[in-house]
């Protein structure tokens, strides 16, 4: 296996043991990323200078022993929406095509202060919107598996790089799947974690209540290892939760016997795509055969979760993106007074999806409307709520489908935005109710795309998502198949 | 609740974003298919229930008042689209 | 038509934390522009807010100093709307949960006493500085463009709103100086009003009177001053009267005053109507106070201007006029009460506070930290006064020394050898005189006309050189003259 192939458990011993220079990996990956780059595409911003750098400095820092973590001197994907001093960070909008933040968000500071080495910034539908990575003003990413595919989003930069060995591991946010579904669709493992959890501070706000950064990982572990560096509580964000952080990769060995696993019949539906169903199905099998119970429950409210999703992300992002007005930074459109200046600089530096819901979320805050659409929708999302709380008091874990489809082709779902939106319907609810959700590869399409589970867990308790994660990829190998990097 | 274009062409108003004719058919189509929807909340009777602004319980967030250094002049500056004499120039307001 | 106005006020308060509402940047007036400014002011993406724990606490003070109720829940809300000194496109204030609600502010006036309803004090931030270039440079409707510095954005404010209570403008007055009394007092904020840490905006309208329903109103927005405010709805209650009386309308509107031109005009209305699109700010927690901790704020408050009023009517005997003019400035009620301890004449003292000091002071534009003497030698004075050492023409002359030199009263007379003669036998030696030498104005006397007593007490006050105590003079005199 070449060295950009490998898990960040599997190098970070010979870095530590020094067989091995963060320079030299460093050099390896970056040299993968470049030449299969222009097939994958991404990347917005390659930092390739920086990187070595920092590669330098994660040597020197191995050189001494002190402060080594699993994740010094490894090279990672950040999504161009966490902002990155001196580095400039667009969220995938013309909006912001020379924005050059002053500050880095606390989760770069983290991976920063441990070590970690940035390759570049990943491409992301714009502001985070969409389900594809279509929406970015920048550039279409490929699905590693079918490069005629999306490789979901909005983190599909993100997905794709470490599915395609870019990176060991990347950064991505998630307000209504936007980690969950790109990591299913590109196969490999990715992590919302609970609200609150890790610190928002410095991510460019998409829908504030929604909005968690997470970890992509070619594999559980990696995952781990990613989410204990970047959790943790940050007096920055007044919605980051104070509470410990466990020992993460100490949790995930624990076995599964026993563990209370709930299956939602809302998330199995008539309609269901055969491929998907089966694999999870078949992969729920394979955590009763490791010991865990299954249990059915019921989360009768759940299917109304994308209807409140659709009032209230849109909602927030409206209020969230009013800043982008000309005025301090970003694009501006002259115009002959501000109100022509604000309106020519938003009409010009926003793409449509963007646009549909900034006027979705406006008009449904409008007056008279405030009532009927945004407060009915926070109604119905503490309904959705209840339904999570009453089933975690019977289950540990949730086991349902992470996408209703593998990847679809560019532009098979671009015409209508609701057919778009569907893609989330299984995500959504666990962004609502701020719980943590996880989703990791367990099958293969006949066409040769990989299936998500996903996997939901109590608040705060990413540890049990982890574990179950673990158990279930232990005993399978799809999380060890790479993909062709072919046009099929 | 039937959208129509003048909503949009409001709408639009409202979020400072300039649109075509064009544009506003097409998202007044759109938007309405959106609420359409939408609509299916109104099946759930929700006259008890509160509604749930954050997703977690927290409450009293507070920080000291201690001065933290601020950016320099030339930082607060450094990604302004036009700038004169320290300030951020905008065209004429009215 | 004999019209009644009906005025409402929504003052904005600046709170003298160190640092801003959501951010550690400083709050200090008058930095060179956007230097104070960290990626939370910009409204940078990414940046979020924090509240000021110092913040929260000045607000309650003032909801407890205004007899509001504190709201067991209160949250955050954005209030949308586009504008170059918003950094975010939306400010961060309360709309349904506001922190204090339902409390009141007495006012005096003519009457007497009046109650007036404070709907709510909420916290928000303050937006930036817009300064307007070019063309007809300082003026919003016709520079050519305009410049923006965020210094001030994000310091905390407290909005104040009244209940229409008030009927005229002097009643306006009156509450926005016993408001700005009660901020001082509690030390929330420095008030200063040409740095604009208090402002107000006024709503006024007109009824017949005698009617109960409200007129259409207009808002004169962004007054920071009180002299303006009071111009401004003088001038606006005339005006609406005069469209009624022509039979037009009143226009619901935004008006300012124009310093100038001493009118208000209208703000050339925005293109829309505001829909500010409300909503709970995401970004930020609920704010729940504990009983424990309001109770502790309400016993860190210093006595009230109008407790401080009621106590010392009843401790220093005074009249009630005189109790609200001493308490209508902390430093002026404590300047009295330092003194009220060395002089069991406090009224005396307060006479001379209110009386020459305070006219003096105002002739000379001193206040009280200026002044070269301090309470313990106006307290002599108005002893000597009281002991009838000097009399109330010689007291003048000392305090005019002691208030341009700062010397002590009893040096002044010791010195000037102005003490008073009340030696009796002395002053029937200069009545005796004086009698004697003006035989004609005695008999003037003797034949009725008892008024000339006036000019015989000046002769002897004159004869003594002002030193003899006027008030045995005159007694001596008429048991002369009577006999
Ligand atoms: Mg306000
Ligand atoms: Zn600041």
């Amino acid at each position: 296996m070449e060295l950009h192939q490998k898990t960040i458990h599997e190098v970070s011993a010979d870095l530590k043991a020094k067989k091995l220079s963060s320079v030299e990996l460093t050099k390896a990956v970056m040299d993968h990323l470049e030449k299969v780059e222009p097939k994958v595409q991404a990347f917005i911003t390659i930092t390739r200078d920086e990187a070595f750098k920092q590669a330098a400095e994660a040597d020197k820092r191995l050189a001494t022993g002190k402060d080594i973590t699993a994740l010094t001197g490894v090279p990672v994907g950040i999504k161009d929406l966490l902002c990155t001093k001196g580095v400039r960070t667009t969220c995938g909008s013309r909006m912001l095509e020379n924005f050059v933040p002053p500050y880095n968000a606390t989760v770069v500071e983290k991976l920063y202060s441990v070590g970690a080495v940035s390759v570049g910034k990943t491409n992301m539908d714009e502001y985070a919107m969409g389900s594809s990575t279509e929406t970015s003003f920048y550039k279409k990413t490929k699905n590693p598996w079918n490069l005629n595919c999306v490789p979901g989003g909005s983190s599909g930069g993100s997905a794709a790089c470490v599915s395609a060995d870019q990176a060991f591991a990347s950064l991505g946010s998630d307000t209504g799947g936007s980690i969950r579904q790109p990591a299913a669709l590109c196969g490999i493992v990715g992590l919302k974690p609970t609200y609150g959890r890790v610190s928002r501070y410095g991510l460019i706000a998409f829908a504030s209540s929604l909005d968690q950064i997470g970890p992509f990982g070619k594999d559980v572990e990696d995952c781990a290892i990613m989410m204990q560096v970047i959790s943790g509580h940050d007096s920055k964000d007044s919605t980051s939760a104070d509470i410990p952080v466990p020992d993460y990769l100490g949790e995930m060995r624990k076995s599964v016997k026993g563990l209370k696993v709930g299956i939602p019949k809302e998330f199995f539906p008539d309609g269901l795509n055969k491929e998907v169903s089966e694999a999870v199905k078949k992969a729920i099998e394979e955590l009763k055969k490791q010991g865990a119970e299954i249990h059915e429950v019921s989360l009768p409210a759940s299917p109304y979760a994308l209807a409140v999703y659709y009032v209230l992300a849109p909602s927030e992002a409206s209020s969230n993106l009013a800043r982008y007005d000309g005025v301090r930074y970003g694009l501006r459109v002259p115009g002959e007074n501000i109100m022509e200046m604000y309106s020519k600089t938003r009409a010009a530096g926003f793409g449509p999806e963007v646009k549909r819901r900034i006027m979705l979320g406006t008009y449904a805050l409008s007056s008279g409307y405030y009532d009927a659409y945004y407060l009915k929708a926070l109604k119905v999302r503490r309904l959705i709520k209840q339904d999570y709380d009453k089933a975690f008091e019977k289950v540990d874990v949730i086991a349902t489908p992470t996408a209703p489809n593998p990847a679809f082709r560019f532009g098979e779902k671009t015409g209508d935005p609701l057919t778009m939106y569907l893609e989330d319907i299984f995500t959504v609810s666990i962004n609502i109710t701020g719980l943590p959700g996880l989703s990791v590869p367990c099958g293969m399409s006949k066409t040769e795309l990989p299936i998500g589970l996903q996997l939901i867990g109590k608040a705060f308790d990413e540890a049990t998502l982890l574990r179950t994660a673990y158990a279930y990829e232990q005993a399978t190998e799809w999380h060890k198949q790479k993909p062709s990097l072919k046009e099929a | 609740m039937a959208l129509s274009e003048k909503d949009v062409q409001y709408v639009a108003k409202l979020a400072r974003l300039e649109v075509t004719d064009q544009e506003v058919a097409k998202y007044t189509q759109q938007l309405a298919n959106i609420l359409e929807y939408v609509e299916q909340l109104n099946k759930l009777d929700t006259a008890n229930v509160e509604p749930l602004t954050h997703p977690l319980d927290v409450k009293n967030v507070f920080r000291e008042d201690k001065v933290q250094p601020s950016l320099t002049q030339q930082e607060v500056l450094s990604n302004g689209p036009e700038v004169q004499s320290g300030h951020f120039r905008v065209p004429k307001i009215m | 038509m004999e019209y009644e106005p009906v005025i409402g006020l929504e003052v904005h308060c600046e709170l003298k934390t160190a640092t801003k509402l959501f951010c550690g940047c400083r709050t200090t007036f008058g930095n060179e522009a956007n230097t104070q400014v960290c990626p939370l002011c910009l409204g940078l993406p990414g940046t979020l807010p924090v509240m000021n724990q110092k913040a929260v606490e000045y607000a309650v003070k003032i909801g407890l100093a205004l007899n509001c109720t504190i709201a067991k829940y209160s949250k955050m809300d954005r209030k949308n709307y586009y504008y170059p000194d918003l950094p975010k496109a939306y400010q961060i204030s309360q709309y349904d949960k506001p922190l204090n609600y339902g409390g009141h502010l007495d006012i005096v006036t003519k009457e007497g006493t009046k109650r007036i309803g404070v709907t709510r004090a909420h916290l928000e931030e303050d937006a930036g500085k817009l300064v307007h270039a070019g063309g007809k440079a300082g003026r919003l409707d016709s520079s050519d463009y305009s410049l923006a510095d965020y210094n001030r954005g994000g310091i905390p404010l407290v909005e104040i709103v009244s209940e229409p209570d008030l009927r005229s403008a002097d009643e306006a007055y009156a509450y926005l100086t016993a408001l700005k009394n009660i901020l001082l007092y509690i030390d929330v904020s420095d008030c200063n009003m040409e740095e604009g840490s208090l402002r107000c905006d006024a709503n006024v309208s007109i009824r017949p009177k005698g009617t109960e329903k409200f007129g259409t109103r207009t808002e004169i927005k962004n007054m920071n001053s009180f002299k303006f405010a009071k111009q401004a709805i003088e001038y606006e209650i005339k005006r609406q009267a005069a469209l009624l009386d022509k039979g037009e309308r009143v226009v619901q509107e935004s008006r300012l005053w124009d310093v100038t031109e001493n009118k208000t005009k209208t703000m050339r209305s925005k293109e829309e109507a505001h829909d500010y699109r409300y909503f709970p700010e995401p970004d930020l927690v609920p704010i729940i106070l504990s009983e424990e901790y309001v109770q502790n704020i309400r016993k860190s408050l210093p006595e009230l201007p109008s407790a401080k009023r009621a106590r010392f009517v009843s401790q220093y005997g005074l009249s009630d006029y005189d109790g609200g003019v001493l308490t209508s400035e902390q430093v002026l009620a404590d300047w009295f009460e330092t003194g009220a301890k060395h002089t069991k004449n406090a009224k005396g003292l307060a006479n001379w506070i209110m009386g020459d000091m305070a006219a003096k002071m105002k002739e000379q534009e001193k206040e009280l930290k200026d002044l070269k003497f301090d309470q313990k030698k106006l307290c002599e004075l108005v002893d000597l006064i009281e002991a009838g050492t000097i009399n109330s023409k010689q007291a003048k002359e000392v305090f005019a020394e002691m208030f341009d030199l700062g010397v002590s009263p009893a040096e002044v007379v010791k010195s000037r050898g102005m003490a008073q003669v009340s030696d009796p036998k002395a002053i029937e030696t200069a009545v005796d005189k004086v009698l004697a030498e003006n035989p004609s104005v005695v008999a003037d006397y003797k034949g009725g006309k008892q008024g000339v007593i006036g000019f015989l007490v000046g002769k002897v006050m004159q004869a003594s050189q002002g030193k003899a105590n006027p008030k045995l003079v005159n007694e001596i005199l008429k048991k002369k003259l009577d006999a």
